[in-house]
């Protein structure tokens, strides 16, 4: 199976023969290239890695002969529709636009499941993490990653009370990265702390094997505590902690990810509190990763709010350092995040880190006697403090016992909020035992105590060998569940939408094929509560069905508000009964410049009969906008309101090769009767055939000028390269007919 | 627990500290904190961890789920659930994936508990 550029990811095929597959490689990867300066189109870049080969570029590229230059961090973004099929096509889109750190979150529940998941049901703000779909997801990943040209990460989570056997599972599947931290499972999840870290061991030692990267769960108190930049001392601690698990456990400090979130969100001034903070943590972590997180604490339905507080979190990534850059959708503060938003996230990453490229080679962060220098030092005297008192008490499961963590106190002063678990309490408490002295294990990257010895010596550093090779030697020993629930999985999923596959029937898409959803923008001139229920209603006129308010702005309490609005359509659209106008052809700037230097060119233009429109004539004159001018063409415009005869008698008195006329008003078909005069009067002065006749409106079609006399007509988008285009094309073809 | 910021008054010890010194003491503490907890670990071990070891011997996950469950209603989980089907294939002479179904059938669990009887303890 291969992809083309022009054809759709099969799901259908890439299900075939699941059974079979095995992952293309192992472990994580970071971007090549990094740390050498680059040449890409006409600038040298500091800051980049290498180009992908295929490649979707930011929407201003157009201007800059279409670059498309690769920051230095992997970049994320996090997927979660609890579609894994639907999830595919995004990572193929996101992929496409630079990301190559795919995360797929999962289900709602999974972390109290006692065991893996199987088959593919739907999941609830994620997906079931289950073999069957990890394959297929890493295999679409495989071939995603060939038609990018770069290696991509796909990622899950290994947490829970079945972490062992996820990561197990991910080691056999090839997962690249996953996040790992027996806190999160205690603070977030209740699950027992005992069991929780005894798991963990397991699993990181799993994880290892397989040169998994591991992010922790730490930005977590971030996301909870009422006031989240008091947490940053203890941020600290929670990220030591299980770094330095990790490393016991045997995991290379380089594969070992901070997940790090700038702490605050404008209105507050949050440089001044995030950076000191980002500072103070790469200090301490220097051996280690930093994968930065953007704020999500602060976020609300505003996209424009999110995106600007993102920008001022890579901002921050630039002035210290991010190994993994995750982006957080913009609509997260709306809904489970949709497709276009995981793209927007992943560009906001790239544009930012495009503009920053080189910043550190002019600015310097001020360390020495300064107040960030002075906060770096209190923000790890405040963590050691953390840690000192932890042990008096007796240690970290006592901590947690006494709400040590996410109290919304800036530490050592606490407030008594913090979040409290018992030792003997939570999720999975009772299920830990001890080992016997004969314990064993016959399998490789097993964590702690295993007597293999009393089977003889030679097993002892490669336990698996007593069973012939684990899975992880031999993964032909790996037992594949196709599905265990026959109404809930892919196939039916799949058939449910077969109108929509391989055919002509097209419905609108946010999350989930042929979902319906659309998303309509307005504003209400009324005040918020009641443009809400307005904006509902006028959905339901227009038929929309599910609808639902995702946010609303006050522009002024009286004046008026801003709605966005989500609704489904149930109809589809059949593409092949549409009546599809050719694409306006259009020379490249280069070609059209060579020909009018070549051959200069001189054009008279004008508002004809009683129309003071004068907008749409400058927009495709004016070299300002981007009109023919920039092209050397020499423009004379008459002015507004100009006669037929006065416009043909100015052109032939100065001897142009064309006429372009512009029309707004439509009425009574005013523009088409003014472009029969001009055509008539064109003819009566001997002129006709030797200029060319354009014109311009927003009424004006092209079928319709050319039957009112002109040589061309150019209605509504139209832009000056189009208008060039036609005029150098058509003077060719006029000089081969002389 | 409440109480207000004595940030001034507790820090005093880590006033003169350097920032190598300060860092320094900032992983010794963390150490000091997680090594018992490596320890729990090393000593234990966890129905997840056994179904971890069963999915490594090339069973399923309900396979190893239905093993993990007997071995623990039995009082046999701190033998390690791989040892169990690795004994069992090797008094009966048959394969590992033939004892572990054995074991999920539920056929072969009076055969296991003497296979540990009278050996090391």
């Amino acid at each position: 199976m291969e992809l083309k550029p022009n054809e759709k990811l099969n799901i259908k095929e890439l299900l075939k023969d699941i059974e079979n597959y095995r992952p293309k490689r192992r472990g994580w990867h970071w971007r090549e290239g990094v740390g050498e300066k680059r040449q890409i189109g006409k600038f040298e870049y500091y800051d980049t890695s290498e180009n992908l080969k295929q490649s979707q570029p930011l929407p201003a590229s157009k201007y800059f002969e279409n670059i498309d230059p690769q920051p230095q961090p992997v970049i994320t973004t996090e997927i979660a529709s609890g579609r894994f099929e639907d999830d595919i096509r995004r990572m193929r889109m996101a992929a496409w636009h630079g990301a190559d750190h795919l995360m797929v979150i999962r289900t709602a529940g999974q972390s109290h499941f006692e065991s893996l998941i199987e088959g593919t049901p739907q999941g609830v703000g994620g997906i079931p993490i289950s073999r069957k779909q990890v394959r297929a997801q890493r295999k679409a990943l495989d071939l995603i990653e060939e038609e990018v040209g770069r290696p991509i990460n796909y990622h899950s989570y290994v947490s829970g009370v079945a972490g062992p056997e996820i990561a197990v599972m991910f080691a056999e599947e090839g997962v690249n990265g996953a996040h790992q931290d027996p806190q999160y499972n205690v603070l977030y999840r209740n699950i027992n702390m005992i069991r929780s870290f005894v798991d963990a061991a397991e699993a990181k030692k799993v994880m290892t094997w397989a040169d998994i990267a591991q992010i922790d769960g730490a930005h977590n108190a971030n996301a909870t505590a009422r006031e989240a930049w008091k947490v940053m001392p203890e941020l600290m601690v929670q990220h030591a902690i299980n770094s330095i698990f990790s490393v016991k456990v045997g995991m290379k400090k380089g594969n070992i990810c901070l997940s790090t979130v700038p702490p605050t969100a404008p209105p507050a001034p949050s440089m001044r509190l995030d950076l000191p903070y980002a500072v103070a943590l790469r200090d301490l972590f220097k051996e280690y990763r930093m994968r930065a997180q953007q704020n999500t604490k602060y976020m609300e339905s505003s996209a424009r709010e999110a995106t600007v507080t993102h920008v001022l979190n890579l901002l921050i990534s630039q002035l210290t350092s991010a190994d993994i850059q995750s982006t957080i959708t913009p609509d997260e503060g709306r809904n489970v995040p949709w497709h276009i938003y995981n793209i927007e996230a992943t560009d906001t990453a790239k544009q930012v880190f495009n503009g920053l490229d080189g910043l550190m080679s002019m600015v310097q962060l001020k360390r020495n006697d300064s107040e960030l220098g002075d906060m770096v030092r209190e923000l790890k005297e405040r963590a050691i403090l953390f840690m000192e008192e932890m042990l008096e008490i007796g240690g970290y499961f006592k901590a947690v016992q006494e709400g040590f963590f996410v109290d919304s106190g800036y530490y050592p002063e606490r407030n008594g909020d913090g979040i409290v678990r018992k030792i003997d309490g939570g999720v999975g408490e009772g299920t830990v035992y001890e080992r016997d002295q004969d314990y064993m294990a016959p399998v490789t990257a097993h964590f702690g105590y295993n007597n293999v010895a009393q089977y003889g010596e030679e097993y002892v550093e490669n336990p698996s060998k007593l069973i012939g090779g684990s899975t992880l030697e031999d993964p032909d020993k790996i037992i594949f569940i196709d599905e265990l629930d026959e109404s809930d999985n892919v196939n039916v999923r799949l058939e449910e939408v077969k109108d929509l596959i391989g055919t002509t029937k097209l419905k609108p898409e946010m999350e989930w094929l042929g979902d319906g959803i659309i998303l309509l923008t307005m504003f209400l001139p009324t005040d918020v509560r009641t443009a809400e229920f307005a904006a509902l209603e006028i959905a339901k006129k227009m038929n929309l069905h599910d609808c639902e308010v995702i946010h609303k702005e006050i522009m002024q309490e009286a004046e008026g508000t801003r709605i966005e609005l989500k609704g489904k359509v149930d109809f589809s659209i059949d593409t092949s009964e549409l009546v599809i106008p050719p694409k306006p052809e259009e020379m490249s700037d280069d070609q059209i410049r060579e020909d009018i230097e070549e051959k200069p060119m001189r054009v008279v233009a004008a508002t004809v009969g009683e129309d003071e429109h004068s907008v749409g004539i400058r927009e495709i004159i004016d070299i300002k906008h981007g009109g023919i001018e920039k092209y050397g063409i020499e423009c004379h415009i008459l002015g507004t309101s100009v006669s037929v005869e006065k416009l043909v008698d100015a052109a032939i008195e100065i001897n142009a090769d064309a006429i372009l006329t512009s029309t707004i008003i439509s009425h009574d078909d005013i523009h088409y009767k003014n472009m029969k005069k001009l055509h008539q009067y064109a003819i009566e002065r001997g002129v006709r055939d030797k200029m060319i006749f354009i014109a311009g409106g927003t009424q004006v079609s092209n079928e319709m000028a050319v039957a009112n006399g002109m040589d061309a007509g150019f209605g509504r988008g139209t832009k000056g390269s189009h208008v060039a285009t036609f005029l150098v094309k058509k003077r060719r073809e006029m000089a081969n007919e002389d | 627990m409440k109480r207000a910021d004595d940030f001034q008054e507790r820090r005093k010890h880590l006033a003169d500290l350097s920032e190598e010194q300060l860092e320094a003491k900032f992983w010794e503490l963390a150490e000091k904190l997680v090594d018992p907890i490596v320890d729990l670990g090393y000593k234990n071990t966890s129905p997840s961890i056994e179904r971890s070891v069963l999915l490594r011997m090339g069973f399923s996950s309900v396979e190893a789920k239905s093993i993990v469950d007997n071995a623990i209603d039995r009082g046999l989980i701190g033998k390690g659930a791989g040892q169990i089907v690795y004994k069992l294939a090797d008094k009966k002479g048959i394969s590992i994936r033939e004892a572990g179904l054995l074991l999920v059938e539920g056929d072969s669990w009076d055969e296991v508990k003497p296979l540990f009887e009278g050996g090391a303890k």
